[in-house]
């Protein structure tokens, strides 16, 4: 990777010292060194994501953009800590998600990471409201308080009046709010957003856009947006980071 | 998470795959309704078989006779009769009776005073019949459960049960028809006998003297037994006694004993002895010890602990067949359990990497699906039980029809302890997990991004 280039841009630091990333002095944010992951598919090993050195403040809106089977939600995933890497370092707030245990990543996915997806991922057999109190189940919040959160998150998403839906009687745009609804309902530091438009016609895509950008500004949520639009991403985000054959090409502020 | 979360997910997830998991179910459910239908066939049979030994006494009774030559083995020499080998023998009198009852284990000792007498009812032809003493504590056995009229009102009352056949004769029924109890109670209780009988009086110089008495006694109740299937307590062949008399009031008769006559030609008739003590035992579980002890201080003992035990032995083979049959459903029924939760797996796949991608740990995603399997589980074994228990209800009513039909009493073949309902439960919990484990575990080890990339 061409460091000297990505630092010219100026967004963040980036790190082109991938030995020393304990000299790190902030422990807010993203910050990632030579992060590897390497898999095998039929006997090929594929190197999706192929050491990428890279720092996201607190409270950036970054887009990751990049052509598919660039590794750009490979690496969204290792940072949402939904997989592991093969190698390097990846901290997130102050936490060092290379070295941590299953259920340590699952607490981080829990609290510290928000997730949502293209296929808006709702669980079909649950209504909408069980759908955003189902974070909270697993972090143990009591019933009476689950339930009402998960309403008021509905509320702020404009859903409260299909909070007994399934996700099979919602539109695509609806899905998504919800999703989102659940990916905040534990106040995570980051949300991570895999396509989120990708399914959407583009005036409900921005729609959720705003309801992203609205997070991002004024609760200063960090927001990482995987999406091949570039459109998009000038539009909304602060920072475009661009992949191909697993590394950083070009990183630029907006 | 809660464990009332848990739950919630576990059957919400159940309910929406409503007929396979209601098939699973039923899978549990009849394995535990034939392991719980079998064993409680075993266990009725036994209580069946159990109480009617305890019932007649048997179990918790010992009947002790003299060893050595004079002594007499008074039980036909059935089952076994022995004394310990090196202890002299010794007479069965009043302080070796004494000496017995001081044995921990033993609630009463009490001689088996038999004795041959005439019956007379007003005017009518006189009968014979063998007369045996009773204590209070018959009342409780089997020969008398089903007396017509009362027991005795206390152990030295002038009262007599006369058996049904005997009963039949003194109040001139026609010979041939079968005596019916309820009616020769109605003609006969409240009225009086007399007893001749041969009374037994010492004489200074060791011998005694026969003197023949009458005695008025009171019928108080009519006993629905055959003469020959052995009214008197203990396996001494007391066939042929027709009558009983309290134990008290029989021992101021002093009424010529078997013995006596051994010990009049002894000259030992100032003391007299017994023919045989029946010892009975506060539980038959101090049947051993109480007879080893008896038998070192000299006497032979008949118990039929023996034949019991082996009794016991083929009910346990019994059980252990009924319950491995029983068991073997089960076990099939929890292969259904794999079955069912692997192929949930397989189903709910990308609902198990939502709820990893939200936050679930790999012990959430395990302790949901074997709160599946424990539900699933628990769901199959109430029903398995109410379904063997209504099996047992069926199977004793039929019984029951067909054994009035041949004019058996009707008995209860079924049997459901409720230490039984409570194991099937356990054991169909127990065993659900046990096969929720493995699917448990393969849930949990998923990878969110793995289980996520599936469409």
């Amino acid at each position: 990777m061409d460091s000297s280039l990505l630092a010219a841009e100026g967004c963040g630091v980036l790190y082109s010292d991938v030995a020393s990333p304990s000299v790190i002095p902030e422990r807010s944010g993203i910050q990632t060194a030579d992060l590897r992951r390497h898999y095998e598919i039929g006997g090929n090993l594929v190197k999706a994501v192929d050491g990428v050195s890279v720092r996201i403040d607190s409270g950036e809106f970054c887009a990751l953009l990049g052509a598919s089977g660039s590794g750009k939600s490979t690496l969204l995933g290792l940072l949402a800590g939904m997989d592991r890497p093969t190698s390097g370092s990846v901290t997130v707030h102050g936490t060092d998600l290379a070295s941590m245990a299953r259920d340590g990543l699952a607490g981080y996915r829990l609290r510290t990471a928000g997730m949502i997806f293209q296929a808006f991922n709702l669980i079909p057999s649950m209504t909408l409201l069980e759908n955003v109190e189902l974070p909270m189940r697993f972090a143990g919040v009591d019933r009476k308080q689950r339930s009402q959160l998960a309403r008021e998150a509905l509320e702020r998403v404009g859903l409260a009046d299909r909070i007994t839906h399934r996700p099979r009687e919602l539109s695509g745009g609806q899905q998504q709010r919800g999703a989102i609804a659940r990916a905040i309902i534990n106040h995570p530091k980051v949300l991570f957003a895999d396509e989120p438009t990708g399914n959407l016609d583009s005036r409900t895509g921005a729609e959720i856009m705003d309801l992203i950008r609205n997070l991002n500004h004024k609760e200063g949520m960090t927001v990482l947006m995987v999406t091949h639009e570039r459109e998009i991403a000038t539009r909304y985000a602060a920072r475009m980071l661009t992949m191909a054959d697993g590394l950083l090409i070009d990183d630029q502020t907006i | 998470m809660k464990s009332w979360d848990l739950l919630e997910l576990a059957s919400r997830n159940i309910r929406e795959s409503r007929l396979r998991n209601a098939l699973t179910a039923l899978g549990i459910a009849v394995g535990v309704a034939s392991l719980v239908s079998m064993l409680s066939l075993g266990i009725g049979l036994q209580r069946l078989a159990s109480t009617g030994i305890q019932r007649s006494g048997l179990l918790d009774t010992l009947t002790v006779t003299p060893a050595g030559n004079g002594g007499g083995r008074g039980f036909n020499g059935a089952g076994r009769a022995t004394v310990s080998p090196g202890t002299e023998p010794r007479a069965l009198d009043e302080t070796a009776r004494l000496e017995m009852a001081k044995l921990p284990e033993v609630r009463e000792v009490y001689p088996n005073l038999l004795f041959s007498a005439e019956l007379r009812l007003g005017e009518r032809t006189a009968r014979r019949s063998i007369v045996s003493a009773i204590p209070a504590s018959a009342k409780d056995s089997e020969a008398f459960a089903s007396i017509q009229g009362k027991f005795f009102s206390s152990a030295s009352a002038a009262e007599v049960l006369l058996l049904k056949n005997l009963a039949a004769e003194l109040a001139g029924a026609a010979p041939g028809k079968p005596p019916v109890p309820a009616d020769l109670a109605k003609q006969l209780v409240g009225k009086t006998l007399t007893l001749s009988y041969a009374e037994r009086t010492a004489t200074p110089d060791g011998g005694f003297n026969v003197v023949f008495r009458n005695r008025a006694v009171e019928i108080v109740g009519i006993v629905d037994r055959d003469t020959n299937a052995g009214g008197g307590r203990g396996p001494d062949g007391s066939g042929g006694v027709r009558v009983f008399v309290p134990l008290v009031y029989a021992e101021g008769l002093h009424a010529m004993q078997g013995a006596d006559l051994r010990d009049g030609g002894l000259g030992l008739a100032h003391a007299p002895t017994y023919t045989a003590l029946v010892v009975r035992l506060k539980s038959p579980a101090g049947a051993a010890t109480a007879e080893a002890a008896i038998k070192k201080m000299g006497f032979n003992t008949f118990s039929v602990i023996d034949v019991t035990s082996g009794l016991r032995q083929v009910f346990a083979v019994i059980d252990l067949f009924l319950g491995a049959f029983g068991s073997l459903a089960l076990a099939v029924a929890s292969i259904g359990i794999v079955n069912t939760l692997v192929m949930a797996i397989l189903e709910r796949r990308r609902e198990i990497g939502i709820m990893k991608a939200v936050g679930a740990s790999d012990m959430d995603v395990r302790k949901i699906f074997l709160a599946e399997a424990a539900v699933l589980g628990l769901c199959g074994g109430v029903f398995g039980v109410t379904l063997g228990w209504a099996i047992g209800r069926i199977i004793n009513f039929g019984a029951g029809v067909y054994m009035q039909s041949q004019g058996v009493p009707k008995q209860d073949f079924w049997f459901v302890p409720w230490w039984l309902v409570l194991g099937a439960l356990v054991f169909s919990l127990v065993a659900s997990l046990l096969s929720g484990a493995y699917p448990a575990a393969r849930a949990a080890r998923l990878d969110p991004v793995e289980a996520l990339r599936y469409e």
